[in-house]
């Protein structure tokens, strides 16, 4: 096995404070990866990171060759403006960037794929429907088809199924399988344990310090849990300078 | 008679042949200009900025008098020092960018009329505030033309990065750097469409041409590129509306063009596809699904 991605002491914050502090590890290749931990814990932070959005504190992140361009990600539905006079299929064809870039045409072909992808989530039909149209799970699923053609081999999903119902969610699983069957490293920031318990053998369980790392079940206990709970509550503004990182 | 009203102005006298020319001109480039500014919610940065190009003109004025060239890269100048300004001061204080523009517009204006009053007549004054679109000579008319064909070509380069670093800036940032060159790319675009419709339309109405056609295609279209064009053509209908407006009745011709477009927004506002007064109030009956 090799790592797609290892963490190498790794603190990252916002102003001086972590909120991912000394984190260390690997995430195997075609690992299938809950993110699991109380709000403010670390979760999005550490997505940040990896996709290059915020510089560590100390410590690193190596890709092991995997450029920024190999990550797919996918931030909280909250940073999209969904006013925006775009439609869906508009919307899809991003994923198509890394082959496109700036300039490039968008041939029959990757057409093509995007209503493939387009159907694959679920949305045939909907390719002319403008954005602001849209119901919290439609937006979802076309989130999803744009993550389909990027074609990542490393995607990170910030909490997907937020206020999405259970059908939608069944229908992004199932997409989310199938990445990990074609070998594909899925990292996903997740709440409800009972779904990560059913669909994520591995979990990263978080409270600004790494609680514990492994096989679901050995991670998910009463007692990993409740310390999580107790880590997270304790936030300092005149923190000490800290001494693991002299 | 129709020919006499809507036509012959234009072949009988060539200062309205060139008006008409400088006014389609800077609704090409100021039409996709002020959709994208609406659309980043900056539509009042425009109207700041415009304000912030009076001092550099003023400056080259009184330099070297009503010369086009001293007077646009004063323009040019002050309007990219402002810009830079108000978003280093945003940046480093507890300012919000739209304060610091206010403040900053505030204070080009006072200075720029200041100094164009020291120098200069009223009649210069009113040329700085409101233009002069009737009395276009060959170089302005170039000028016009060559901002109009560098906006569109720099927009057609920048277009992608900039549509999507208004949808979803998150996700240009994790596919590519180039969302921090193309706003600054734009907003150098915004700069010289205003020190083009400055010579025109003044530091005054400059803007009137670019948000006005804007947020009447706001009314019409649920989708982006056919807003730009719709506000491009609003544009070039409000300039040649305006100056006939202005040729039959006597009314100044820059603002008988911002007129004309308020009047086709308020069209809009209440007779709109898209989210006007009138459809809002009788919708029609509710579909099937």
């Amino acid at each position: 096995m090799t790592a797609a991605l290892r963490f190498q002491d790794l603190t990252l914050g916002y102003d001086r404070h972590p909120a991912v502090h000394h984190l260390d590890g690997a995430v195997e290749r075609g690992a299938l990866m809950a993110v699991c931990g109380p709000n403010g814990a670390g979760k999005s932070t550490l997505f940040k990171g990896v996709v290059g959005l915020l510089t560590p504190l100390s410590g690193g992140i190596d890709l092991n060759g995997c450029r920024v361009h190999d990550i797919a990600y996918l931030p909280q539905i909250a940073d999209i403006d969904r006013s925006f006079p775009i439609n869906v299929y508009d919307m899809v064809a991003m994923g198509l960037w890394r082959r496109a870039g700036l300039f490039g045409g968008i041939g029959r072909a990757a057409r093509e794929q995007v209503h493939r992808a387009t159907a694959a989530v679920g949305l045939r039909g909907f390719e002319e429907r403008p954005i602001s149209s849209l119901s919290g799970g439609q937006m979802q699923r076309t989130l999803f088809a744009r993550l389909l053609l990027q074609d990542a081999s490393v995607i990170l999903l910030d909490e997907p199924f937020n206020a999405i119902d259970a059908k939608t969610t069944a229908d992004l699983l199932e997409i989310i399988r199938r990445w990990h069957g074609e070998q594909r490293t899925v990292m996903a920031a997740l709440h409800d344990l009972e779904l990560i318990k059913a669909n994520f053998p591995e979990t990263l369980l978080l409270a600004r310090e790494p609680v514990a790392w492994g096989r679901t079940p050995e991670v998910l206990t009463p007692e990993n849990l409740l310390k999580a709970r107790r880590m997270c509550e304790a936030f300092d503004t005149d923190a000490a300078e800290c001494v693991q990182a002299a | 008679m129709i020919y006499d009203t809507f036509i012959s102005p234009f072949v009988e006298f060539e200062f309205m042949r060139r008006a008409l020319v400088g006014t389609l001109a800077l609704a090409l480039g100021a039409g996709p200009i002020g959709v994208f500014l609406m659309l980043r919610r900056m539509s009042l940065v425009g109207d700041a900025m415009a304000h912030a190009i009076l001092p550099g003109a003023a400056i080259g004025f009184l330099l070297s008098g009503l010369n086009l060239f001293a007077m646009t890269a004063g323009g040019l100048i002050a309007g990219f020092v402002i810009a830079l300004a108000a978003g280093l001061i945003a940046r480093a204080t507890e300012l919000k960018e739209d304060a610091s523009l206010a403040a900053f517009f505030l204070i080009s204006l006072a200075v720029g009329v200041t100094i164009v009053s020291v120098r200069g007549t009223n009649i210069d004054l009113l040329h700085f505030l409101f233009g002069t679109v009737l009395a276009l000579d060959d170089q302005t008319l170039v000028l016009i033309a060559a901002i109009a064909s560098i906006t569109l070509a720099a927009l057609a380069l920048i277009y992608r990065p900039l549509l999507l670093e208004c949808v979803d800036p998150g996700y240009l940032r994790s596919v590519s750097r180039a969302g921090g060159p193309a706003h600054i790319a734009f907003l150098a675009l915004v700069v010289i469409n205003l020190v083009g419709g400055f010579h025109a339309l003044g530091t005054l109405l400059a803007v009137g041409l670019m948000m006005l056609p804007a947020v009447v295609a706001r009314f019409w279209a649920r989708d982006i590129s056919a807003m730009i064009v719709i506000a491009t053509i609003t544009g070039a209908v409000s300039g040649y509306a305006g100056l006939l407006l202005s040729f039959h009745t006597g009314v100044p011709s820059g603002p008988a063009i911002i007129l004309v477009a308020g009047v086709l927004y308020a069209f809009s506002v209440l007779c709109g596809r898209v989210g006007g007064l009138l459809r809002q109030a009788f919708p029609g009956r509710h579909l099937e699904a």
